[in-house]
């Protein structure tokens, strides 16, 4: 913590415990109960359910093994589902959030993952799909998806964030949860084979400059990506934590980039074409462009900022135990490597506190951050911002605004802001 | 081991400079050899350079006729866009919006923000119109590109595009965009 942010929380917002105090006490996780919906019992009897009972889930068997085969979440986890932020002209271009709110860890369930589409999910055949590499390559070459697999393989884990993800540049909506605001992340085990690898198989020219990606979708998706990124750490991916990838996130195959913005990293992949300059894709010209004050536009900005954001506690929960102990808990990642710190403010920015890093804090990845606190039952602001390992600040609104205006509409990345009233709703702070 | 293979094919390219491969390793033979006449139907994309432009040509007259009968319905019988009640956002806007990019609400269509015409058929032919894809003949595509290029007043009312001049209609916001990123620019003073 630098001397800057050693300042001690206010008495307005509570106190930041000492992290070891309050692991020694045993205090748990229990009285923070995440999400919206009330429960039939009160409160009270539902902390307590005394005197205790044997449930009825001891007296008889459960349920038989592979019922079903493929496991699902219990069916009291419900709510914990990818939702749609606002009702667009079409199903198939449009966007699914993952329930941040209701995360632990880094790493997002595969059928929580968010979705961003251009043309709808294609029922795509394994054995029916090929990839083509060709351009400014020796012999170009086409794969199937056994052929693919023969490759030496590599797995990472990585995160993966659209750059449309939290729009807040002109203003908010009070009802927006973590779900909305930043729910177009997503943090995976991705595994594949490099890029490197099968460009030395089809051997790379040396006027290559850019490689135009392309997908098997309705919408044949393309963007160009930098032939320095492919040879970097560019992975052409078919598992995504222990499994294929899911149809949503491009089986059965995509391209991951770690770090840059998500649209690159082109699903259902087809064809990657090598070129001595940009393809100039429709995707790369008049969408994922930042357009900046005074009418010029930014163009090929990859990589996706370091940020953070809190998930519990967030918009749209409760402090449901009242004044007391809780574990303020969220996640952060940078496009330029390893998140170095992240700081946590129960005040809305006056003082900070370095809060703890859970292992493993893996370079373009997220990472889970946690810091103690006991709420005395006031109204509090609470903030996190992440400082990577360039010594990057995740900036705040205004100083964020300052230099690129309010109509760039991608790559927001300013501290989040939730508001703790009194009663103990939390909600989205709207300046 | 093979990467210190690579290093010495490298060097050895640097040093004779008899190879144009800068990137070469030992090969592990997976993989089909294919040649263009192979992936013609899915070699489909058209640089600013007008690289990858297929054989063809479409008037403003024609596309008139293909827009109204493909586009409008979504897209406006002007290009004008469409809104759809209790839906954000709404169907895309081509036309207009000179003018607006440094304003507050600014209009991003075709002829306000794209930098390239070659885009617009690029993108036509691999994914419009909406419910039936790459369905267009590469006339077809040709016209419909000079039709809304017609409405943005960037080509005259008895145009026609081909692979010749495609690449040669200069959008209006051609030079709108730098292509450097000079991020990280946002100093946090905290």
């Amino acid at each position: 913590m630098t001397e800057n942010h050693k300042r001690e929380a206010t008495a307005a917002s509570g106190e930041l415990p000492n992290r070891r105090a309050i692991l020694k006490t045993g205090a748990g996780l229990s009285a923070f109960v995440g999400g919206v919906s009330v429960p039939s019992l009160s409160m009270a009897q539902a902390a307590t359910g005394l005197p205790l009972a044997v449930p009825e889930w001891m007296k008889e068997q459960g349920r038989p093994i592979l019922s079903p085969p493929y496991g699902v979440p219990s069916p009291f986890e419900k709510d914990v589902v990818r939702r749609q932020r606002e009702t667009r002209v079409t199903d198939t271009a449009a966007t699914s959030f993952s329930p941040l709110q209701n995360s632990f860890g880094i790493i997002t369930p595969n059928g929580l993952c968010f979705e961003r589409h251009h043309a709808g999910v294609p029922n795509i055949d394994p054995d029916r799909h090929r990839l083509l590499v060709h351009g400014l390559v020796e012999r170009p070459l086409v794969f199937t998806m056994d052929e693919l697999m023969r490759f030496p393989s590599v797995s990472r884990i990585a995160f993966l964030e659209c750059s449309g993800n939290t729009p807040n540049w002109k203003s908010v909506s009070a009802d927006f949860g973590v779900q909305q605001t930043h729910g177009l992340l997503m943090c995976c085990e991705w595994t594949g084979v490099l890029l490197s690898t099968l460009l030395d198989e089809v051997g790379v020219a040396a006027q290559a400059k850019w490689v135009l990606a392309e997908g098997a979708d309705a919408a044949a998706m393309t963007r160009s990506v930098p032939i320095a990124k492919a040879l970097d750490d560019a992975i052409i991916v078919y598992g995504q934590n222990g499994e294929r990838l899911r149809a949503e996130q491009g089986y059965p195959l995509r391209l991951f980039l770690p770090g840059y913005e998500g649209n690159m990293n082109i699903k259902w992949l087809r064809r990657l074409k090598l070129g001595d300059q940009p393809f100039e894709t429709r995707e790369e010209t008049s969408k994922y462009t930042d357009l900046m004050p005074g009418g010029k536009a930014r163009q090929f900005t990859f990589v996706m900022e370091a940020k953070s954001v809190i998930t519990r506690p967030s918009g749209g929960q409760r402090m449901r135990g009242g004044p007391g102990f809780y574990e303020i808990s969220g996640l952060a990642w940078s496009g330029r490597g390893r998140i170095d710190r992240v700081e946590v403010s129960t005040d809305g920015g006056q003082s900070w506190h370095e809060a703890e890093l859970q292992e493993p804090i893996l370079s373009k990845a997220v990472v889970r951050f946690r810091a103690p606190w006991r709420w005395d039952g006031k109204a509090a602001l609470l903030q996190s911002r992440a400082i990577d390992e360039t010594g990057y600040v995740q900036p705040r609104h205004d100083e964020l605004v300052d230099v690129r205006g309010v109509n760039s509409f991608y790559h927001y990345n300013a501290i989040q802001t939730w508001r703790v009233d009194s009663d103990g709703r939390v909600a989205i702070h709207v300046a | 081991m093979w990467r210190s293979s690579r290093f010495f094919v490298v060097l050895i390219a640097f040093l004779f400079n008899t190879v144009t491969i800068a990137h070469a390793a030992e090969r592990l033979g997976i993989g089909h050899a294919v040649s263009p006449q192979d992936f013609a139907a899915w070699d489909i994309d058209v640089r600013a350079d007008g690289a990858g432009l297929p054989e063809g040509r479409g008037s403003v007259a024609e596309g008139r006729e293909i827009f109204a009968r493909v586009c409008a319905a979504c897209h406006g019988e002007k290009g004008e866009g469409k809104a759809v009640p209790g839906a954000v956002g709404g169907f895309d806007r081509l036309v207009g919006g000179a003018g607006t990019l440094d304003k507050a609400s600014p209009t991003l269509t075709v002829g306000s923000y794209w930098p390239y015409a070659t885009t617009l058929f690029d993108y036509v032919r691999r994914a419009m119109p909406f419910s039936a894809p790459q369905s267009l003949s590469n006339d077809q595509v040709y016209a419909v590109s000079a039709y809304v290029l017609y409405m943005n007043n960037i080509l005259p009312e008895d145009g026609v595009l081909d692979a010749k001049n495609l690449p040669q209609v200069k959008m209006p916001n051609q030079d709108g965009f730098i292509t450097q990123d000079p991020r990280p620019d946002v100093k946090s003073k905290d």
